[in-house]
């Protein structure tokens, strides 16, 4: 392996990394780390991801400081954060808004992945933990959800839970097992504080894996075709830290305004309520990020095949890479997949409605055949359109793409913007 | 064709929810102006004060404030002595026994929770026919609609239209989900009289009364607009300079 190049000269570091090779790590996958040159804003989404779960981590240690995990207490210690501990009311509607902002973060992330390819070969182990990460999310942000006590924390904890109940023989025991006791009650809270609290490190050790993967075979691009030199890439540093610096100034605008200005906004008002195991809210509702697959839930008429849609919808991601059949990886050279990939995007959206809807008249059909959609795209479209389309001919280089198909003329032109085709 | 697209998008999200016999029946609690919203939105302090009279004076017979403290009151531009005499009007119970083992009722002090009127639950529906009077401190934050919503159920009462069958017990209420309400129309017109003369309609109290509540629920809401703007701001900047070295950084590499 080739000697890295060590910019920063001091024998201190010097003596260090040649006993501990961290620095020479950063410098090779930080700074000189060789970037796809031709990289859209779409590709701001996995390092705005990774920040958005240090902001949560960070509030939510703060937050655990203040909190109290007791079913008789939790309600009341969140509204004392909200009161009378300095600077709580933001920790809390920055961790509140920050689930909703990381999950929005990620869904984008996830698809970009899912228009240019980038879980095909030989990107497929970075995509599954991907989709592993989104599994342990979801099942964070449900716990964390629980914790405030509130209305809709109890009876969506209590919902979500009775989905175990459906399996045959041995569901309602494994139900009794999660909640600790006959109903949603002090051990369950407690159990989810404890996991809550554990997860977000597992996330952590993940998102490490994950990088590990994408830095094998470094970062797909629009374009969809391997670097195949220099003249392809540009260093990480400076050119995709200002890049990323730029797109996460934004993305904080975006986060500060629902903090500051519409901290509610995203969630629910019965969870102001504190939770009263008597009174079941009017309807029962997810979180937004949530609602496609409560949808798919309650489409199904079958309680168990509901939950296997439901859980389905997900599991189906990791057998994406091997569905897709097309050799192509990016959307812009498949004339056909370009446009079903818009019909995936208005479906997911469709089923958020519909899960935010009761369900009744119109949201069950469009539910119905919502969820059906999703299923026939991944399960047949996929496979079907990989084989018959005919793509478009692909560019010989990245740089070829990007310097002569493009307004500049060559590298070292001026001020030329880089074109988007 | 993208515009289209985001056309659909657009409708599909704005799509009207079909409503069901038992939703069209409440109509949406109109807008209100409130000192409150908005970017710089602050609490009107003569109107939350004028609005905590009218807890204290109406609200209070039934519902508590569970989350508020005496000293909370300072907020509302209240002076230290004056958040003094008005918690030595209550009796509370002292946390500790006395020296002969025994609990025993003082004075409030600026430190304690403002108490309500019942000792417990059942004591309160009791007192209610059986209906529970919910706690007012989270109220406006509990209630889809929030303030506008809170103002029109305190303005809402009507007679029930004929042939509404209303529960004995029960009042109509436009704003109310089903209409039928247990809790009686709480204001009328000079039920409380203000300190400043302002004229005490039942829309002027229950616009001042919902600031109060607002307040109750929200108690850091100002804070929270100013660092806000001041966040943003700084935001705007960064992402003004981040862009200008991004330009300047990219320009030598296309």
């Amino acid at each position: 392996m080739a000697q890295t190049r060590l910019s920063a000269t001091s024998r201190v570091i010097r003596w260090i990394d040649f006993r501990l090779p961290f620095v020479g790590m950063l410098q090779r996958e930080l700074y000189d780390y060789p970037t796809p040159r031709n990289l859209s804003y779409w590709w701001n989404f996995g390092s705005l991801s990774g920040i958005m779960l240090v902001v949560m981590i960070v509030t939510g240690v703060f937050l655990a400081m203040q909190y109290t995990p007791h079913a008789d207490l939790a309600f009341d210690s969140v509204e004392r954060i909200m009161r009378d501990v300095n600077w709580g009311w933001m920790m809390r509607y920055a961790h509140m808004n920050g689930a909703s902002m990381f999950f929005a973060l990620v869904y984008i992330h996830l698809f970009r992945g899912l228009y240019y390819g980038s879980y095909k070969q030989p990107r497929e182990l970075l995509w599954i933990l991907g989709v592993i990460i989104l599994i342990l999310m979801i099942m964070t942000a449900f716990m964390g959800y629980v914790l405030p006590w509130g209305q809709m924390s109890y009876w969506a904890a209590t919902v979500i839970t009775n989905l175990f109940s459906a399996i045959p023989l041995i569901g309602q025991n494994i139900v009794t097992f999660l909640w600790g006791g006959f109903t949603v009650g002090n051990p369950t809270l407690n159990r989810f504080y404890a996991l809550h609290y554990l997860l977000p490190f597992v996330i952590l050790a993940v998102v490490f894996l994950h990088l590990v993967a994408l830095h094998r075979f470094g970062s797909n691009n629009p374009l969809g075709i391997d670097k195949r030199g220099p003249q392809d890439t540009l260093p990480f540093h400076p050119y995709f830290t200002i890049k990323d610096l730029f797109g996460l100034a934004v993305f904080l605008l975006i986060y500060s305004f629902f903090i500051f200005y519409a901290p509610n906004f995203l969630g629910s008002s019965d969870n102001y309520i504190p939770a009263n195991p008597m009174r079941t809210p009017n309807h029962i509702v997810t979180e937004w990020y949530l609602l496609p697959y409560y949808a798919i839930l309650r489409s199904v008429p079958n309680k168990l095949l509901g939950v296997i849609l439901a859980f389905g919808s997900i599991f189906l991601m990791f057998i994406v890479p091997w569905l897709d059949t097309s050799p192509v990886r990016s959307a812009r050279f498949r004339p056909v997949y370009k446009w079903v990939f818009w019909l995936l995007v208005i479906d997911v959206i469709a089923l958020g409605w519909v899960g935010a809807n009761p369900p009744e008249g119109l949201v069950v059909t469009v539910g119905q055949i919502a969820t059906l959609y999703y299923f026939v795209h991944f399960l047949i479209l996929f496979p079907v359109i990989g084989k018959l389309e005919r793509p478009r001919p692909l560019p010989a280089s990245i740089a070829a793409a990007v310097l002569q198909g493009g307004r500049a003329t060559a590298l070292g032109a001026a001020g030329a913007p880089l074109a988007e085709p | 064709m993208k515009k289209l697209l985001l056309a659909a998008l657009a409708l599909i999200a704005s799509a009207p929810i079909p409503l069901s016999a038992h939703a069209e029946a409440t109509p949406s609690p109109p807008h209100q102006e409130w000192s409150f919203n908005g970017i710089f939105g602050t609490y009107d302090r003569a109107a939350a004060q004028r609005g905590f009279q009218v807890y204290k004076e109406v609200c209070s017979a039934c519902h508590p404030v569970k989350h508020l403290f005496f000293r909370d009151l300072a907020e509302l531009g209240y002076n230290e002595d004056e958040v003094k005499a008005i918690a030595s009007t209550y009796q509370v119970t002292n946390e500790q026994p006395n020296d002969q083992g025994q609990m025993f009722q003082r004075p409030a002090r600026p430190s304690d929770p403002i108490p309500g009127p019942f000792p417990n639950d059942q004591a309160a529906r009791l007192a209610n026919n059986g209906a529970l009077p919910p706690d007012l401190s989270m109220i406006v934050k509990a209630r889809d609609g929030g303030p506008d919503y809170v103002y029109s159920i305190l303005t809402g009462y009507k007679d029930a239209p004929a042939g509404f069958n209303l529960l004995p017990g029960m009042n109509y209420n436009e704003y109310f989900a089903g209409h039928q309400i247990a809790m009686p129309p709480p204001l009328s017109d000079n039920a409380v009289t203000f300190a400043d003369g302002t004229s005490a309609t039942v829309p002027q109290m229950a616009h001042d009364v919902v600031t109060f509540l607002t307040w109750a629920a929200e108690p850091n809401l100002e804070p929270r607009h100013r660092t806000g703007f001041k966040v943003m701001l700084f935001l705007i900047v960064m992402a003004g300079i981040f862009y200008a070295a991004k330009r300047r950084i990219w320009a030598t590499a296309h």
